[in-house]
This record gives structure tokens, sequence and C-alpha cells, in this order.
């Protein structure tokens, strides 16, 4: 896999004309929603679909007044935001690369809009969601 | 001055098992971003209260929830092996002259995976 394919173009973000030292940034949001997705987002996914739905542990342990306490503090708040916001970005740096590799390099400037787009929409919406939560 | 743009079919990705499973890499990004979304969900739902809750509880009991979380997981699963497996790649750790064998940093990974999935999911799911 040559990096030609891959990322043609890397240090033209989307074909617009921005500085060369943009793509640091996004690139390390990249890097730090593929962690976080690595890490952490399968374990949730058994607890949401698996242990939750089969009460597993019991039905005491997602009662309201214990998900709702445990989520309402404000450092889980900020982790939680971390989970949810930081793999937005990883998709939004893949998804992009995606529509580039089957064949819509031509329209790039308005994929990194609507991708980068959507990872920041999708923060100020989870930063609201968490904040309202109390 | 004309960059050179090389010419390639926008099937390229079929032509090979290891162009396949890099995209289905990429494509688990898309999987993994609709759960969070599923998680900004749940939040909004437990900010509503107790009835609002319950009743997402209750849907996330349904065969179909089952079956797309089945679906999720594997695709996040394979995001994780394979970043893991990337990990060595990128850092480049070195003591001395020696650098350290990317099976070891790869290990470790692995490790703190199973570690952290299993106090995550005490934590959570145990009272």
């Amino acid at each position: 896999m040559g990096g030609r394919v891959r990322y043609p173009g890397l240090d033209n973000l989307g074909g617009i004309r921005m500085s060369k030292s943009n793509e640091p940034i996004w690139w390390s949001l990249f890097a730090a929603g593929g962690v976080v997705s690595a890490i952490f987002i399968p374990i949730f996914i058994v607890i949401t679909g698996l242990i939750l739905p089969s009460s597993l542990t019991g039905e005491e342990a997602f009662a309201f007044e214990r998900i709702h306490e445990a989520a309402a503090h404000p450092i889980v708040r900020l982790l939680v935001f971390c989970l949810i916001v930081f793999p937005l970005f990883t998709f939004a740096h893949r998804f992009r690369s995606i529509l580039a590799d089957v064949g819509l390099m031509k329209i790039r400037p308005v994929i990194s809009v609507f991708c980068y787009g959507f990872a920041i929409f999708g923060t100020i919406i989870t930063a609201v969601v968490l904040w309202n939560l109390s | 001055m004309k960059s050179y743009v090389r010419r390639y079919p926008n099937t390229w990705w079929l032509n090979k098992s290891s162009y396949f499973f890099f995209m289905v890499r990429e494509f688990t990004s898309i999987f993994v971003a609709g759960y969070c979304v599923f998680l900004v969900y749940f939040i909004y739902k437990l900010s509503q209260g107790p009835d609002a809750y319950y009743a997402l509880i209750e849907a996330l009991k349904s065969p179909l929830s089952i079956a797309l979380h089945v679906i999720v997981f594997i695709f996040a699963v394979y995001h994780s092996i394979t970043w893991f497996k990337l990990t060595p790649k990128i850092m480049i750790l070195r003591i001395g002259e020696e650098q350290i064998p990317s099976f070891l940093i790869s290990g470790a990974n692995f490790f703190a995976w199973v570690v952290v999935s299993a106090i995550l999911a005490w934590i959570i799911s145990v009272v």
C-alpha cells in the first residue's frame, strides 16, 4: 500500500489551501480517537449490548439513580465527553479518506468540510447534552 | 506546473485481500462513530428522567438492538486489533541501542486493553 494511494496530497488538506501546519491538529485528534476507540469502546458495547439487556449482574446495576448519579459527576462527564468526541474525529479523518479512495478525489474540499464539520457539530451536541445532565 | 495524479479504478481495493482488509479497517470508524452517537442519545435520555431512561433500557433488550450491538462489536474489535498492531510501527521505543521488539509494544497494548475492559465492566455493571 503506497502512501500515494492512501493519502494523496495530504499536506494540502482537502484541496483547501491552508497552512501546512493544519494537518497535525486533525491527525492528533484522529490518533486520540483511535486510541480511545480501541481501548474503551468495545467494553461499552458489551455493557449496553449484552450485560445490560441480559441483566447479567442484576437489575439494580442499571437503576436510573445509580447510573444518573455516576454519569452526572463532573469528572465522569469529562471522561464521557472524551470517549464520544475523539472517535468522531477518527471517523471524520478516515471517512474523508474512504471517499477519496473510492473516486471522489475531485470534491475533496466539500468532503473535508462535511466530515470535519460533522465531528465538530457532534462535539458541540455532546457538550450540550452532557452539560444539561444534572 | 501540473502535478501528476496517478489514475486507478475506484474498485482498486477489491483487487487484493490486503487492500480489502485495509478498507474494512477504515470502515470500522463508521460503526464506532455510530455507537458514539448512540452514547450521546443514551446520555440525553438519562437527562430526561427515569421514564425516558427506562424506555431506552427496554429498547436495548430488543433483538434488533442486540443484533446491532453484535455487528458494531465485531467492527470495534477489528479496529482495536488493527490499532494495537499498528502502534509499534508509529511508536518506536529504544533502550540504549536496542529497539524494543514490536510484539512487546503490541502485547502491552493488548494487555492494557483487557485489564481496562475488565475494570470498567466491573465498576459499571456490578453494584
